[in-house]
């Protein structure tokens, strides 16, 4: 290629950029995914004679695994931006779910009765406010005290961890309560074919609102506006994903004794070639899906976001400003113990039990999913989705490596490589865009 | 005290008057039973070595720093800034050394820190702010138009604008500026003054701190020098010349036209 095609190219390409106003880092960012998608499927196609990975029923479980540090990694950004730094998220995601376990299996039954109705929701309750209780207590020392997150959030870790055992002398605590279950996936726990398709098409229109809602809003105020072109591509796109997604979720059928169970259950006569039933979406990945909107709205759209992202850019200024800066850190890690709750429902929920070491090294995954979505530490820089992707991208290490049978050792080398490359890549790509 | 030679009008309210300040960290004192006035259209240059206590003084006022004694007045009613929040509800802004800017949200953001305009549903209305920040920069520097970029992207100049307009744009009656012009080239610094003369035609009261006498001599209608956290002492630039301002602020010495303080030297 000539030097001057090459320039035309280059500028083309910039000029896409300009004009849909993607950030590169998150087209990096899908690179790197699709990468690691493609290079398992295909290592596990000509190694092991079977590309298990880019399959319904492994993208299907991926999404649940997925959940939990997506939902915690959303918080982490905030942590992380204020530059802060939670490592109690692991152990404080088994403690709370040790918690709800003692609570859903030997404290309510003897009061409402096995299997009542309210006990899931009851106990739901109960773990986010334990957490979000725990968080701001955190919060409170690092604030308040001037303790550095590093050494209260360090504590944390070994604290409640040990406390966690201290509450059933390291038994695990199962089965949990039916409907709570749900919350962690499996074939019930899924919204089906149908539920998927009409939530796929909600998200393919909220899409398009935005958009113009969007166009509107710059229009208003006399603003450049993207080219339409750019719009269509992006609403395209999106819906696309969205499309894509639902169609491979309910690509994933229900295993055939489940099946069997079911239509015994409800009087259904299998027919001869078997039945399908797709699982659709699973409840824990919708759960997480409303954590990112929600956080992302958080982020960007309100006060508490602003101040968020002003106190890591620069917390003197934040604080000459009339920001309460002592106040925000102890919200900020009291939202990252609520959100501990929320993925310990769905952790627990998922395991139908609470074991000793669930949420061991979560800390470690929640940061690294954090740091490869972008978020800096040296503050002041971080997104949402970035993390939501960043956990993907982990969970999609992990359980690739787990498909093609890498053992246990190198996958602990594989990550902790990772999180370190990720944060060299990170300093890389800021030199270079600064 | 001051005497009626060196107030520029007697009898009338000053917009703030400190009084018998005192701060210390740790042991020194940064800034030792200081006072000083400020009155409606005025400029006063508070002068003085580095860690002559003039910026902690200041820091005082806007609420960045508590003072361990002395009372703050403003419109002869006593004030209580604890912090910077208290100080802008009576109006005090700062424009800071080191411009206290966000730098990793862009000029909107910075303007509105703290005081974010919402929309009916509570969010933040990004779009107003930007369209009032256009207006407000449109004045200030008409050249800026990078409205989308972090701060951190921005020439020192263009950084300055943008801590300036903050400064002005929530009808402040009482201006802080610390060195406003340590960054700036020959162009912009002569815009700040000319700022400085539209602000004071307004009845905004301007304290200008500098360690440069040539800073701010021509601009200041009074002169406040300070020496080891004490006030020398203080006088209208009329009285005085640039020389016997220079032997105040580095001997600390007293010249006739000027009001003695406690700081001043007394051999």
């Amino acid at each position: 290629m000539s030097d001057e095609q090459k320039d035309f190219q280059e500028s083309a390409m910039i000029r896409f950029l300009r004009a849909t106003e993607v950030d590169t880092r998150l087209l990096g960012m899908i690179g790197a995914l699709l990468l690691i998608w493609v290079g398992f499927h295909l290592y596990g196609h000509f190694v092991n004679g079977y590309g298990a990975f880019l399959t319904p029923r492994n993208l299907w479980n991926l999404s649940v695994q997925t959940s939990s540090i997506a939902v915690m990694a959303t918080g982490m950004v905030l942590v992380i931006v204020t530059r802060h730094i939670d490592l109690s998220v692991g152990s404080l995601l088994g403690f709370t779910a040790m918690i709800m376990g003692v609570m859903q299996v030997w404290v309510l039954p003897k009061f409402l009765g096995l299997g009542h109705p309210m006990i899931w929701a009851i106990t739901v309750v109960v773990g986010i406010a334990f957490g979000t209780l725990v968080g701001a207590f955190q919060g409170f020392l690092i604030a308040y005290l001037n303790i550095p997150a590093f050494i209260v959030t360090l504590g944390g870790l070994l604290i409640w961890r040990g406390a966690s055992y201290l509450v059933a002398r390291g038994e695990t605590i199962a089965p949990v309560d039916q409907t709570f279950s749900l919350i962690g996936g499996g074939p019930y726990g899924t919204i089906g074919a149908t539920g998927s398709w009409i939530l796929g098409v909600v998200v393919c229109i909220g899409i398009i609102f935005m958009l113009i809602s969007g166009r509107r809003q710059r229009m208003r105020f006399g603003f450049p506006t993207r080219p339409m072109w750019a719009e269509c591509l992006i609403g395209g796109v999106g819906s696309a994903v969205v499309i894509g997604a639902v169609m491979v979720m309910n690509a994933y059928p229900w295993p055939k004794g489940i099946i069997k169970r079911y239509a015994a259950a409800n009087n259904i006569e299998v027919p001869e070639g078997g039945m399908f039933i797709s699982h659709g979406f699973a409840i824990p990945i919708l759960v997480a899906i409303a954590v990112g909107i929600a956080m992302t709205f958080l982020a960007t759209r309100t006060r508490f976001g602003r101040y968020v992202f002003a106190i890591g850019g620069n917390p003197e200024a934040a604080e000459l400003a009339g920001i309460n800066t002592k106040k925000m850190t102890m919200l900020i890690f009291a939202l990252m113990g609520a959100l501990t709750g929320v993925a310990a429902v769905i952790a627990s929920a998922r395991l139908k039990s609470a074991t000793l070491a669930l949420g061991q090294f979560d800390e470690l995954y929640v940061i690294a999913a954090a740091v490869i979505g972008g978020t800096s530490f040296a503050g002041g820089i971080g997104t949402i989705y970035g993390a939501i992707l960043g956990a993907l991208v982990m969970q999609s290490l992990q359980s690739g490596m787990v498909l093609i049978g890498f053992d246990a050792a190198i996958q602990q080398m594989v990550v902790g490589g990772v999180l370190v490359l990720a944060v060299y890549l990170d300093n890389l790509y800021r030199r270079n865009s600064a | 005290m001051a005497t009626t030679e060196n107030t520029p009008s007697a009898g009338k309210t000053p917009l703030v008057e400190l009084k018998n300040i005192s701060i210390s960290f740790g042991g020194v004192h940064a800034v030792e039973k200081a006072s000083c006035e400020l009155y409606p259209g005025e400029v006063v240059g508070l002068l003085g070595h580095n860690g002559a206590g003039k910026s902690t003084l200041i820091k005082i006022l806007s609420g960045a720093y508590t003072r361990d004694s002395g009372t703050i007045y403003v419109d002869g009613q006593e004030a209580t800034i604890n912090n910077p929040r208290h100080a802008k509800d009576y109006g005090i802004e700062t424009i800071y050394q080191t411009l206290a800017l966000a730098d990793n949200v862009d000029a909107a953001a910075n303007l509105y820190l703290g005081r974010e305009l919402l929309t009916r549903w509570g969010t933040l209305d990004d779009a107003a702010m930007e369209a009032e920040t256009r207006k407000v920069m449109n004045r200030l520097n008409p050249n800026f138009s990078r409205f989308k970029d972090p701060v951190k992207q921005l020439s020192g100049g263009q950084r300055q604008s943008v801590a300036i307009a903050r400064a002005i744009h929530f009808n402040a009656r009482i201006l802080i500026m610390d060195e406003p012009t340590a960054a700036l080239g020959p162009a912009e610094t002569e815009q700040v003054g000319q700022l400085i003369h539209q602000l004071k035609d307004d009845g905004i009261g301007i304290f200008l701190i500098s360690h440069d006498i040539h800073d701010v001599f021509d601009l200041a209608d009074r002169v406040v020098v300070m020496k080891n956290g004490a006030v020398v002492g203080s006088a209208r630039t009329g009285n005085v010349t640039k020389d016997e301002v220079l032997g105040m602020i580095i001997l600390g010495k007293c010249p006739a036209g000027a009001t003695p303080g406690p700081g001043a030297s007394t051999d």
